[in-house]
């Protein structure tokens, strides 16, 4: 006897010879093999339960053949299926028949309609007419159990996959299956509904119409929709998205499964946030400020605002213009626009990060994993920002990975995070002693040590704090260069395509192509001819350059510093001494009410070109609808600009761009505009390369707090004040109301009561808020989110500090 | 709002250290819960997943599946009226219209003074008895109405051993010390437990 297991086993469907892989199920093995059987519970990324037995096939092991579902069936050595056997036949037909007894058939008003798998299976395998004549069981219609999902239980065929997903895959086992038999049926607890970030699947997921989203709800009917393969830039995950339009009209998104990102599921904020692009808000003319009254932005026309854009920066000169933001572009867009501020303007000082990130050499040199890497690993390492919150389905995929074994996670952190409930361990540490802790624990005799010393480990490395800065994440860097030198990392960034905004060389001293100022490639130098030689300035030091009278004009690529910059003081004494603020974006943000020459953008679903996701996954994005009104594409915008300023950039297509970053870019040659556009890429092309040497700072030891100090954490939440959110009106209202948080023994130390308003005091300002309890929250520090509705963490913020410290007193 | 009462309290943790899972003791604590009021509020429910560590909803699809868990008020004696085959032929629609008519409520409703509720119920596995019923799952064979109407005097009375609606002894058990072996998982267990052993067991 063979103790070892065989790799391969043969099974026979319909007659032809098929090779499975040991242990997985028959309908798995079908469907590779071109062969399909019809399911309704059965899901690829889920277990299998046998709830529908609509995948009964028959099935002989040597004993005769026998109906048996096939989603629950392993596959055996010599097994004989036959899928369309006359036994199978009249078990669809029954299970069908059986099926549709509750069933209200309400097709003409369902969303569902149309692209139904009850509809469809029963037109191709259902047995034409039923002998049911009795009344089929009611229940209230929809009823919603989530702000963005209504459920029909009359039309639920009970298949067990939202409530599967949300147990399973999301970790919120929110919705259930309540009651037995005849009334059986999904529900949530009372007042509390099915809050999860990943809500959404389950209504891609249902095969009936019981579950619809509220944004989507009678919008459009499935034959009146167009599709195209996009990838989401919400976030920098990038995952595979099918865009969805009625009427030139951004209507829904869906899920692609690929194996590499997504596996098909999307979260919330990516999935329903194209409310913002159809908006009515969407910034459509270019504006500039009146110069008789200083507080007002007046329309004008493309030529004019371009006029005083160019204007400002020849005033200005090149060393005295700074560009801020272009993680929101696509990578022609960045290209374009880090080629206009090199080769005409002749500035350096262009960041695509909002001083929240990690310094672009860093992110560009460290040896480099996949998602797919970290899922695999012994061991995740998390030291960075929450990922639900920040990096949804990078949380997804690993919450996955962990509880199923594959991997395990660890995290070090200041405060309680959504990978709490999977990770290995939870180590709570001060914001800014990550590496401090790391360097105990690697120190000690914790077996986490040798776990981490032995195996493979992945690193998902960045902020974790707005209020600290990057030097504690190049601290944890270092740590791991010196101790675990066979770690990889995956740089958990900020914003959808920073990732590419830094490959196309929008940061101070770096170029296109990961490569830095002092080593161009020659490629470059040969195409760019004349660019800085001299690195420039990143965002806070552009910020401050501006406050010192060393900087003008500030160019803002989709940024709003106002809001999405950690300190919120200097952005405002910057935009108070600027001579000229030219805002590029979608809306008017308060930054761009702010600027004096506001020109109009194209946005997400109105451009094609590629993005790169955090693992440094190049894929396409697909236009699906015609831009609004005069809005432009970024790139042609810095086009017009490089030709008023008396200059070139040589470039007047996506596909002509593309051409010249792969020529030019050294980690991107041979990612030819074929290989992006062959089907067989459809999951995006994997660049990890990089001619920039790892360099790190010495750590440095954080400032304690003292006594009376609170260590302030600022994390950004998935609900938040940003455009997205604020401009999608089944979103907006899901952002709460920031307090600041801090464990009671602080609270009763300093004589405050929970809930009570307090006055909360940094080197910054002095301000009042409600302050709560909240015994999840380390002792000596303080929690307030970033960026929520009514938040003011900004405002306490000092971004050159390495860790912003708060007091509170009574009133 | 929190439900236990202290002393519950105190069983629910010694119910869940007897699981390798705290989750496995979902159903045990189902049984305290119905057992100190009668029957399993919502708020029972939130605070047996906070107990266990999942989340309310799940609680609620475990307690639904199960008809003995009430997730409504019921008098301290719920009456059970078997409706199935035999007792049917037997007169159990006769015994449940007069039932009916003597308390004044409909099957499934509940006296106003809290004492009694009726339900009909399936088969009771005493179809020689037919037609039969059951006070808080406690057997009554051959009820004719009039016999019916002594056990709801009976139970009126103070003369009769049937405890309220909830009252479980298995809950209640106490297991010695050295008779327990322990919250291992099943694949933990390596060898048989001690009291097997005294026993003469192998
Ligand atoms: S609601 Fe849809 S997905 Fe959920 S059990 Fe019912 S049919 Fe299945
Ligand atoms: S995780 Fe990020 S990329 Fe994926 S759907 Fe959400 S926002 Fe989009
Ligand atoms: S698909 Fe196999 S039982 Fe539902
Ligand atoms: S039919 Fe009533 S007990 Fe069986």
């Amino acid at each position: 006897m063979s103790d070892k297991p065989p790799s391969e086993v043969t099974v026979t469907i319909n007659g032809v010879e098929v090779e499975a892989r040991p242990g997985e199920m028959l309908i798995a093995a079908a469907d590779r093999a071109g062969v399909h059987i019809p399911r309704f519970c059965y899901h690829e990324r889920m277990s299998s339960v046998g709830m529908c037995r609509m995948c009964l096939v028959d099935i002989d092991t040597g004993r005769g053949p026998m109906l048996q579902p096939s989603c629950m069936a392993p596959v055996s050595e010599g097994m004989v299926v036959d899928t369309e056997s006359e036994d199978t036949k009249r078990a669809q037909e029954g299970i069908l028949e059986f099926l549709l007894v509750n069933h209200p058939l309400d097709c003409p008003v369902c969303d569902k309609g149309g692209e139904c798998p009850l509809q469809d299976q029963t037109m191709a395998y259902g047995p034409g007419e039923s002998r049911f004549v009795e009344e089929k069981r009611h229940f209230e219609k929809p009823i919603p159990i989530s702000d963005l999902v209504h459920l029909d239980r009359e039309r639920c065929i009970l298949c067990d996959r939202c409530t599967r997903f949300a147990d399973e895959i999301a970790g919120d086992p929110l919705i259930q299956f309540t009651e037995r038999g005849n009334s059986m049926q999904v529900l949530t607890f009372p007042d509390e509904p099915f809050n999860s970030y990943f809500s959404g699947n389950t209504v891609q997921i249902c095969p009936v119409g019981a579950l619809t989203a509220a944004p989507y709800r009678f919008k459009a009917r499935p034959w009146d929709l167009e599709q195209v393969e996009s990838t989401c830039t919400t976030c920098s995950v990038g995952c595979r998205v099918a865009v969805e339009s009625s009427r030139n009209e951004l209507v829904r998104y869906l899920g692609v499964d690929v194996e590499s990102v997504n596996h098909g599921w999307l979260c919330d904020k990516g999935r329903f946030d194209y409310e913002a692009i159809n908006s009515d808000e969407r910034l459509i003319s270019p504006l500039v400020r009146d110069n008789q009254d200083r507080h007002q932005l007046l329309g004008t026309d493309w030529g004019s605002a371009l006029a005083r854009a160019a204007e400002a920066i020849q005033q200005a000169g090149p060393q005295r213009v700074g560009i801020i933001g272009g993680s929101r572009l696509t990578n022609e867009d960045a290209y374009a626009w880090a080629k206009l501020a090199r080769v005409v303007i002749g500035t350096d000082n262009v960041d695509a990060q909002l001083g929240d990130g990690l310094p672009a050499e860093v992110v560009l040199s460290l040896p480099p994993a996949t998602i797919a890497d970290a899922c695999d690993a012994d061991t995740v390492l998390i030291v960075g920002p929450d990922l639900k919150e920040e990096l949804p389905i990078l949380h997804l995929r690993l919450r996955v990975a962990a509880t199923k074994g594959q991997t395990k996670v660890i995290e070090i952190g200041p405060i309680a995070t959504g990978a709490e409930p999977y990770a290995q361990r939870s180590i709570r540490c001060r914001s800014g002693e990550a590496a401090k802790t790391l360097t105990a624990l690697l120190e000690g005799d914790d077996p986490l040590g040798n776990q981490l010393r032995d195996g493979s480990v992945v690193v998902v490395l960045g902020r974790a704090s707005m209020a600290e800065s990057a030097t504690p994440a190049l601290d944890v860097a270092s740590v791991i260069r010196d101790r675990l030198p066979h770690a990889t990392f995956l740089p958990a960034l900020r914003r959808g395509n920073v990732r590419g905004a830094l490959d196309m060389g929008l940061a101070p001293g770096i170029l296109p192509g990961r490569t830095t100022i002092d080593h161009p490639s020659e490629s470059l130098t040969s195409r760019w001819q004349t660019f800085p030689k001299k690195a420039g300035l990143d965002t806070t030091a552009m910020l401050q350059a501006v406050v010192a009278g060393q900087l003008d004009t500030l160019i803002l690529l989709g940024a709003d510093p106002l809001h999405d910059f950690p300190d919120r003081t200097l952005a405002a004494e910057a935009f108070q001494h600027a001579q000229t603020v030219i805002a590029i974006d979608n809306f008017v943000t308060e930054s761009v009410g702010q600027a004096d020459v506001v020109m109009p953008s194209t946005a997400y679903g109105e451009q094609g070109g590629t993005t790169t996701n955090i693992e440094g996954r190049i894929s396409r994005l697909t236009q699906k609808i015609t831009p609004p009104s005069s809005t432009r594409d970024d790139w042609m915008i810095a086009a017009e600009l490089a030709w008023r300023l008396g200059g070139d950039i040589g470039l007047s297509s996506r596909e002509e761009i593309w051409r010249e970053i792969e020529q030019v870019a050294p980690s991107h040659a041979g990612v030819t505009i074929d290989r992006i556009c062959a089907p067989e890429t459809h999951e995006g092309i994997l660049v990890q390369g990089s001619s920039i040497e790892l360099s790190l700072p010495t750590p440095q030891e954080p400032p304690v707090v003292d006594g009376y100090g609170l260590r302030l954490v600022s994390g950004r939440k998935l609900w938040d004040a940003g455009t997205g959110v604020s401009h999608s009106p089944s979103l907006q209202h899901l952002a709460e109301e920031s307090m600041l948080r801090v464990h009671p023994s602080d609270l009763h130390r300093l004589g405050v009561s929970s809930g009570a308003a307090v006055r909360v005091i940094s080197t910054r300002t002095t301000e009042t808020l409600l302050a709560v309890a909240d015994d999840t929250i380390l002792r000596g520090t303080a929690v307030l989110p970033f960026n929520q509705p009514g938040s003011r963490a900004n405002r306490f913020i000092d971004a050159t500090a390495l860790v912003n410290d708060i007091r509170i007193e009574t009133l | 709002m929190k439900f236990f009462s202290e002393e519950n309290l105190e069983l629910a943790d010694v119910i869940i250290s007897r699981y390798p899972k705290p989750r496995s003791a979902m159903i045990p604590l189902l049984h305290l819960a119905q057992e100190q009021v009668g029957w399993v509020t919502d708020d029972a429910m939130a605070e047996i997943a906070e107990l266990v560590g999942t989340t309310s909803a799940e609680v609620l699809g475990t307690c639904s599946f199960y008809e003995m868990f009430k997730r409504h008020q019921v008098g301290t004696y719920v009456i059970n009226i078997c409706a199935t085959m035999s007792c049917a032929l037997m007169g159990a629609e006769e015994l449940m219209e007069h039932a009916e008519r003597r308390l004044g409520v409909k099957a499934g409703g509940t006296t106003a003074d809290g004492m009694f509720t009726i339900e009909g119920a399936e088969c009771q596995a005493a179809c020689t008895e037919a037609p039969c019923l059951q006070v808080n799952y406690r057997h009554r064979y051959r009820v004719t109405p009039d016999e019916f109407d002594s056990i709801i005097d009976e139970l009126s009375s103070t003369d009769h051993n049937v405890p309220d609606h909830g009252v479980l002894s298995q809950i209640r058990q106490h297991i010695p010390e050295d008779r327990f072996v322990g919250a291992v998982p099943p694949g933990d267990v390596a060898s048989a437990p001690v009291w097997m052993h005294d026993e003469g067991v192998d």
